[in-house]
């Protein structure tokens, strides 16, 4: 520091300074902007919020109400009890929709990914490559023969065209379970092997215990997917009784439209199991998103 | 001594004539695995795409056998059915708006929250709640939030002298009103792909192109778009195909009417499609209009791959 002489010491620490500065202001311009972003995204939420808690008569109102008076928890006990929106009954379906998919999705797809990543069959590569491609096979396509099929079978008005093709295995899940398994090693399977344990023991006992984030992930996903779906209950389901939750929401609407505090409470009731799941298992989500956008990489 | 087993066993299977080459046993076991797959691609993905060839072509309301009808749906479609390109252009409008929108939203998000801030954790929550909100519930918060008259956006808007605008009982406004959903909805679920992907930019790279002297515009311009490009290629195919399928958020707002919204502006391709199949049993006529929308997917996606080797920059091909 005694080589630097004074003049140019002080304009080290000028620039030096001058640096700070211009990072700090930055900084709180970033923090302004998100602030101002993370307002517009939470408002509406904080809005259903709000509603859910109002009498009718302050749901409409200039200026708007953010705090209604009274608080009318009692808003829950209308909306869920009434025989237009029976909740228990919508999530008792929802749950038995939600469970046995995740339980058919996890289980087929950890069998096929199981096939792809760790036996050399003949064709495999080929197959692979369609499992691939079917990823950005639209919907849309298959949409009409799909319910011609489930209609020939008598299946459509039950939950049997929502469940049963879970259990032959999902593109992604394949995918991604496969991506898993690739990266054990195989000294690993191999050894289980020459002790005389079948494919199925090492899938059980070997791969699902080491893949079980990736487990997790498929899983949150799929339940996720799933609570929200309302395309697939909408033209395969018939009777009230069997409706899922969104189903029982959208009917809710359609018979009491205007009795908004109600709807908004009810709204909320039904995304609240998933948004409570989303923040026991964060970390499962968000490696979910993430993982299903980065596919291309 | 497991050794021995595996050869005793092996023999036995010999004696019995079952000895099988290494290849037949790995096809057998490898097929087995795969088998509940195989069944699914046949019979949930490839007798559907055969099948809506055919029934594109005949005339079926489920209760009475197909009648083949030849092209007649697709002349109708083009020519007899304004409806049809009402859906389509009400689908253009929304896809070309809703995803580069949301993308370019998603990145600069993602962007703000890429600079070590603290605090991450919150701001990451805030953007991904709506993603969880079921289309469902969030059409009918919307549907309060854009009320024409006292909705908060209209308020909020008031704020800067804007006039009150109908939204979603407007014909103008309906699809912006969509748009704006698909926004609130979406965006956090790009913003953390683009997060994921902006951490993967090798630190050294951005501190390269500093001391070449690059500004913050040209190391976001050559640096980090080349290197999340593929990220950005895959959400926007991935995008495209799922906003022209667009059905919840607006068979919702649009109501049980005949009519989706004012002068059917929120009539949207799937809309219609699910109007003809499940409404008035065309089956045949949907059928035809799933095949069209998915040939034009397929050009589409054509149309980016080939596009994408003139600004998707893959690292691997290049590194060779």
């Amino acid at each position: 520091m005694t080589t630097i002489s004074k003049p140019q010491y002080t304009s080290v620490v000028r620039l030096h300074r001058r640096k700070v500065i211009r990072k700090t202001i930055s900084l709180s311009i970033s923090y302004l902007i998100l602030t101002m972003m993370a307002a517009i995204f939470v408002i509406p939420f904080l809005w259903l919020v709000v509603t859910s808690l109002k009498p009718i008569n302050q749901v409409f109102t200039d200026p708007p109400i953010w705090i209604p008076h009274p608080i009318l928890w009692s808003n829950y006990k209308d909306a869920l009890t009434t025989p237009a929106f029976p909740f228990l009954k919508l999530l008792r379906n929802t749950l038995f929709y939600v469970i046995m998919t995740t339980i058919g999705t996890v289980i087929s797809s950890s069998i096929v990914a199981y096939g792809f990543s760790r036996l050399r069959f003949q064709g495999r590569d080929v197959l692979f490559a369609i499992t691939l491609s079917t990823m950005m096979l639209p919907g849309i396509v298959t949409l009409i023969p799909t319910y011609v099929l489930f209609k020939v079978l008598g299946w459509v008005g039950t939950y049997a065209p929502l469940i049963v093709p879970t259990f032959f295995g999902a593109a992604f899940n394949i995918f991604l379970l496969r991506q898993f398994m690739i990266t054990i090693p195989y000294d690993l399977t191999d050894a289980a092997l020459v002790d005389g344990a079948t494919h199925f023991d090492i899938l059980w006992r070997i791969m699902l215990p080491l893949i079980k984030p990736a487990l997790l992930v498929i899983g949150v996903m799929n339940i996720m997917y799933t609570w929200n779906d309302f395309f697939g209950p909408l033209i395969y389901l018939s009777s009230q009784e069997q409706y899922p939750l969104v189903m029982g929401l959208y009917a809710f609407q359609m018979r009491f439209s205007i009795q908004w505090n109600l709807m908004m409470a009810a709204s909320l009731a039904t995304c609240f199991p998933l948004i409570a799941l989303f923040f026991v298992a964060q970390r499962y989500f968000i490696e979910g998103i993430t993982l299903t956008g980065l596919k291309g990489v | 001594m497991t050794e021995s087993g595996a050869t005793d066993s092996l023999q036995e299977k010999r004696k019995r004539g079952l000895h099988l080459s290494r290849q037949a046993r790995e096809n057998i076991n490898g097929y087995l695995f795969v088998l509940p797959w195989i069944l699914s691609l046949l019979i949930f993905t490839a007798y559907p795409m055969i099948a809506s060839f055919f029934f594109a072509m005949t005339q079926y309301n489920i209760l009475n056998p197909p009648k083949w009808v030849g092209l007649t749906n697709f002349v109708t479609m083009f020519t007899n059915d304004p409806l049809y390109w009402t859906s389509v252009s009400n689908t253009t409008y929304y896809v070309f708006l809703s995803v580069p929108l949301g993308l370019a939203f998603g990145l600069f998000l993602a962007m703000l929250l890429n600079q070590g801030l603290r605090g991450i954790g919150f701001y990451r929550t805030a953007f991904y709640l709506p993603g969880l909100v079921p289309a469902v519930a969030g059409t009918l918060l919307w549907m309060v939030l854009l009320d024409p008259k006292l909705g908060l956006v209209n308020e909020f808007l008031g704020l800067f002298g804007i006039e009150r605008l109908g939204w979603l009982r407007s014909a103008i406004w309906s699809k912006p009103g969509l748009i704006l959903m698909s926004l609130w909805g979406g965006t956090g679920g790009s913003m953390l792909i683009f997060l994921a992907s902006l951490k993967e930019i090798p630190q050294s790279l951005i501190e390269a192109a500093m001391i070449d002297g690059a500004n913050a515009w040209q190391r976001f311009w050559n640096v980090t778009i080349p290197m999340i490009s593929t990220t950005i290629f895959f959400n926007l195919v991935m995008g495209l195909i799922g906003s022209f399928q667009v059905f919840a958020s607006a068979y919702v707002a649009s109501g049980s009417g005949n009519t989706a919204g004012p002068l059917n502006s929120m009539l949207m391709y799937m809309l219609h499609l699910y109007r003809n199949a499940f409404r008035y049993f065309n089956m045949g006529y949907a059928s035809a209009m799933a095949l069209v929308m998915f040939i034009v997917l397929v050009i589409l996606t054509l149309v980016l791959i080939r596009s994408s080797r003139a600004w998707v920059f893959y690292e691997a091909t290049t590194r060779q």
